[in-house]
């Protein structure tokens, strides 16, 4: 029998008779398998519930998933009990039993398995009440917690493929268009682009034979960014659902996914996904039944960073090097092929089934005036919870960081947070209540980029902070163009002068004047943004590059070049764990009296630091 | 056709003009690097800038890859621009000293201190040489190999490749190469010897020919 729909309405079928099996009483537990989780484990998780049920021969009372990423990745292995949602952190195969034989079996719950509330110091039984979720808002993202990204049927059965369906059956593609507009959707990708406008641009260009693209960039180079990832591994049909309405309401019939190379289970997933809505009919010829073609292909970008931006994804996909060029005649009117193209991120993508199914109004009452719906962080550095949060447009900065993230780590203080990956900004305490959407974060000197989300605390020398991210992006540059190339190369040298000791003044205004060049000048937005960290932190942390270059002080303690280690007489209690860990050898004192460090031969590795019981041993 | 202003001269040009072509034909110097009217637009060496007015805004951008659109107001020598391309001949000459070219750029263009580090390339990545090849030749012996800081021209494995015909277009066009600035020492990467110092020790007034010296004894094109 073909599986093939052919209509809406065997598709509503369909889905009535997915949801009446899955009510057969049974029990659901689903194993986080997110990138997160995979670091601590939880194949090993999963294979040992499978073995499990089968030892204890429980198949028929509960349903095995192993789903995309849960978010609180600092907890993992994370595992919910549906339907009673019980959620259970830091799973290890040595629990598996008992969670089965005691939860599964006599609804009892295992209290050391519970998320405790660092402030209350009280376990938290649903995913819903943790803190990490209270303040989110979990549209695009909360379903991954949900399905098995290998199976088309859980996403039908939780309502996917309804909004292609409306679309097919219910609008012209001009509605959908205006629908996406009225959304006020924005670009996920970094540039904040408005969608609906890229659509209309794109259905409206000139084509000779009629062909348009739809591509969806999943090329995620950003270090530290893993949403796309955690989308596409997590809910591929979501994407993929939202490609083909973009597909439908903007004429194409042939579109693109171009994932890095890095992110096999991504490819695979997708792949999956691809078949599998190939065979129901949601993909390939005539549509559930309403005449409209389109299909997707899997393309694996090079890897490189810059291949993310549109020209530069274009060329690679044609083969070329992935290379971007000037940019005055757009890639809608003349993109792929030299055919108009529309290029949108994997979260924008995802956004739009739940336009279509909620309408535009819904979506636009999420966020601010300028900025709608909800966005997808990913929110790492110096806090308690580290993971993927989906916030509200608007959210404040304090609420992500305290409410969400936790707060900060070993109770040391809040300095600044990074945002936008690379090529944002650094924000500084004095603005942590700033609502965070695209021109708010524009408007202080960063960028909602991608959504990296980096928070620093008072060990952090944003000299020494910035000089990483010029490092990453040199590396990163595809070379093309003189300011982008030989400008960052010549602003990390004078970076490195100052962290080396060797700053002078008249530094920071070369450094913005070069900047402001590198913004001006430069061909493509890697160059054009490439500055924003250096010019960010001279504008938030003058203070500390002057510090830098008159005193030859690193105040967080961070450069080398600049810090001595010293032992205070009056703490030293002369144990002589420094002497132990001082790789070379350059403590010395007699037992029970201070300690004292040869400043000749102190590399400044920080261990003697670190091991000292009395905080003896000090930064200068 | 499409109507342009530049430096507040209405101008009509064809559709797919670039606005360094047409500032050009209306005897406006704008200078370039990467740009050869022989060879497809690259936009890399980024000399060409000019301001393009837009409301209250501006922006910034190449003129040789910038198409002519109706209604488009470019400034082509505001302070901006000139600012800004003070700093990126700065970077020029700062990557590659060695070229004739560059170094009458800088002095052009009143470059008198370069404030970066010296890293002679001895090439700047202007790609005339690539394009020439495969766009002029149709060979597509030389290329671009490596990213970022690491980026050369090269050929396959580092030898002459079969498809080279051995016309010397590359070397020809090469602003480095063809013109090289043969000043014994450099001060801080500048050399401003032909330019600068147009007395020449021999004849009263220059009239480069082409045995002209110039007072530090080097040769006048
Ligand atoms: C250097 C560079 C890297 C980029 N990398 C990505 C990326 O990894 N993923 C992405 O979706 N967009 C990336 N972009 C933005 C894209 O050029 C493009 O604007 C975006 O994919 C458009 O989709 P949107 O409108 O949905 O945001 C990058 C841009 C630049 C300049
Ligand atoms: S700005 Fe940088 S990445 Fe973009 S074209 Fe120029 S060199 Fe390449
Ligand atoms: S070798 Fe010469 S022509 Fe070729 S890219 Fe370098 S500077 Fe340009
Ligand atoms: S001449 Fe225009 S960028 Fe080089």
């Amino acid at each position: 029998m073909t599986k093939s729909l052919r209509s809406p309405i065997q598709l509503k079928n369909l889905r009535e008779q997915l949801i009446r099996n899955s009510q057969s009483g049974k029990s659901t537990i689903s194993v986080c398998g997110g990138t997160g989780c995979q670091g601590c484990g939880c194949e090993s998780v999963y294979t040992k519930f499978v073995s499990e049920i089968d030892r204890q021969g429980i198949a028929d009372k509960v349903e095995l998933k192993l789903t995309g990423c849960h978010g609180l990745c600092e907890c993992g292995t994370l595992v919910t009990i549906h339907p009673q949602k019980i959620f259970y952190i830091r799973v290890n195969p040595q629990d598996v039993p008992e969670i089965l034989t005691e939860t599964i079996l006599k609804d009892v719950v295992i209290d050391r398995l519970l998320y405790p509330d660092p402030i209350s110091g009280q376990t938290v039984l649903h995913e819903y009440d943790v803190p990490f979720y209270k303040k989110q808002r979990r549209l695009i993202f909360g379903s991954n917690g949900l399905l098995d990204p290998t199976s088309i049927e859980d996403y039908i059965a939780i309502g996917g493929y309804c909004a292609l369906s409306k679309a097919l059956s219910e609008m012209k593609p001009e509605q959908i268009i205006e629908e996406v507009k009225e959304s006020g959707l924005r670009g996920r990708g970094g540039g904040g682009f408005p969608t609906g406008k890229k659509w209309e641009s794109c259905r409206n260009a000139p084509t000779s034979n009629g062909t348009r693209y739809v591509i969806c960039n999943a090329d995620e180079g950003d270090p530290g960014a893993y949403m796309d990832r955690s989308l596409l591994e997590g809910n591929p049909h979501s994407v993929l659902e939202g490609m083909i309405i973009g597909a439908y309401a903007i004429g194409s019939g042939s579109g693109y996914v171009y994932v890095r190379h890095e992110y096999p289970l991504a490819v695979k997933n997708l792949d999956i996904a691809l078949t599998q809505a190939r065979e129901y009919g949601l993909l390939g010829n005539n549509i559930l039944g309403s005449g409209f073609d389109f299909d997707v292909m899997i393309a694996r970008g090079g890897g490189a960073f810059v291949c993310g931006e549109s020209t530069a994804l274009m060329a690679s996909l044609e083969g070329k090097i992935g290379e971007p060029r000037q940019k005055h005649i757009h890639t809608v009117i003349k993109g792929l092929y030299n055919k108009p193209s529309n290029l949108n991120n994997v979260e924008t993508w995802a956004n739009v089934p739940l336009i279509i199914n909620k309408g535009a109004g819904w979506y636009a009452d999420i966020g601010t005036a300028g900025s709608k719906g909800t966005k997808i962080f990913s929110l790492v550095g110096k806090i308690k919870n580290t993971g993927l949060v989906e916030v509200p447009m608007g959210i404040t900065l304090r609420e992500i960081i305290y409410d969400i993230g936790g707060g900060m780590l070993n109770g040391k203080k809040f300095k600044a947070v990074q945002t936008g990956g690379p090529s944002g900004g650094c924000i500084p305490e004095s603005l942590i209540d700033l609502p965070v959407d695209f021109d708010e974060l524009t408007r202080v000197g960063s960028m909602m980029g991608s959504g990296g989300m980096i928070v620093m605390d008072e060990s952090t020398c944003m000299v020494d902070m910035a000089k990483y991210f010029v490092d990453f992006l040199i590396e990163e540059s595809c070379g093309k163009c003189l300011p982008c190339r030989e400008g960052l190369d010549r602003m990390k040298d004078i970076l490195a002068g100052i962290t080396q000791g060797n700053g002078t003044d008249g530094d920071i205004e070369l450094l913005q004047e070069l900047g402001e060049v590198i913004h001006d000048t430069s061909l493509c937005a890697l160059g054009e943004t490439a500055a924003n960290p250096v010019l960010s932190t001279i504008q938030y942390f003058r203070d500390e590059y002057e510090q830098h270059i008159r005193n030859r002080h690193c105040p967080a303690g961070v450069c080398k070049a600049l810090i001595t280690y010293t032992i205070d007489p009056e703490t030293c209690t002369g144990c002589g764990v420094c002497v132990k860990n001082c790789p070379e050898k350059s403590v010395s004192g007699e037992k029970k009296k201070p300690h004292v460090i040869n400043q000749d031969t102190c590399i400044k590795c920080g261990l003697c630091r670190e091991n000292c019981k009395f905080d003896a041993v000090i930064v200068v | 056709m499409v109507t342009i202003s530049i430096d507040g001269i209405r101008t009509v040009v064809p559709e797919g003009t670039t606005v360094l072509e047409a500032a050009r034909d209306l005897g406006i110097a704008i200078p370039s690097l990467c740009h050869n009217p022989g060879l497809s637009p690259y936009g890399a060496c980024r000399v060409c800038i000019v301001e393009v007015k837009k409301g209250e805004r501006s922006t910034i951008e190449a003129s040789c890859t910038l198409p002519a659109s109706d209604g488009l107001v470019v400034i082509t020598n505001s302070e901006r621009v000139r600012k800004n391309r003070k700093v990126l001949i700065e970077l020029l000459v700062s990557s590659c000293p060695t070229s004739k070219t560059l170094q009458d750029l800088a002095a052009n263009y009143g470059v008198n201190r370069i404030r970066f580090a010296i890293k002679d390339k001895n090439c700047i990545l202007c790609g005339l040489c690539v394009r020439y090849c495969k766009e002029q030749m149709q060979s597509g012996g030389i290329g671009f190999v490596g990213r970022g800081t690491s980026r050369k021209v090269a050929t396959a494995f580092g030898v002459t490749p079969q498809e080279c015909r051995n016309c010397g277009g590359c070397e020809w066009i090469c602003p480095v190469c063809e013109r090289a600035c043969t000043a014994a020492n450099l001060t801080n990467g500048l050399c401003g010897g032909c330019q600068n110092l147009m007395h020449v020790e021999t004849c009263e007034l220059c009239v480069h020919c082409s045995e002209s010296v110039n007072a530090r004894g080097h040769r006048v094109y």
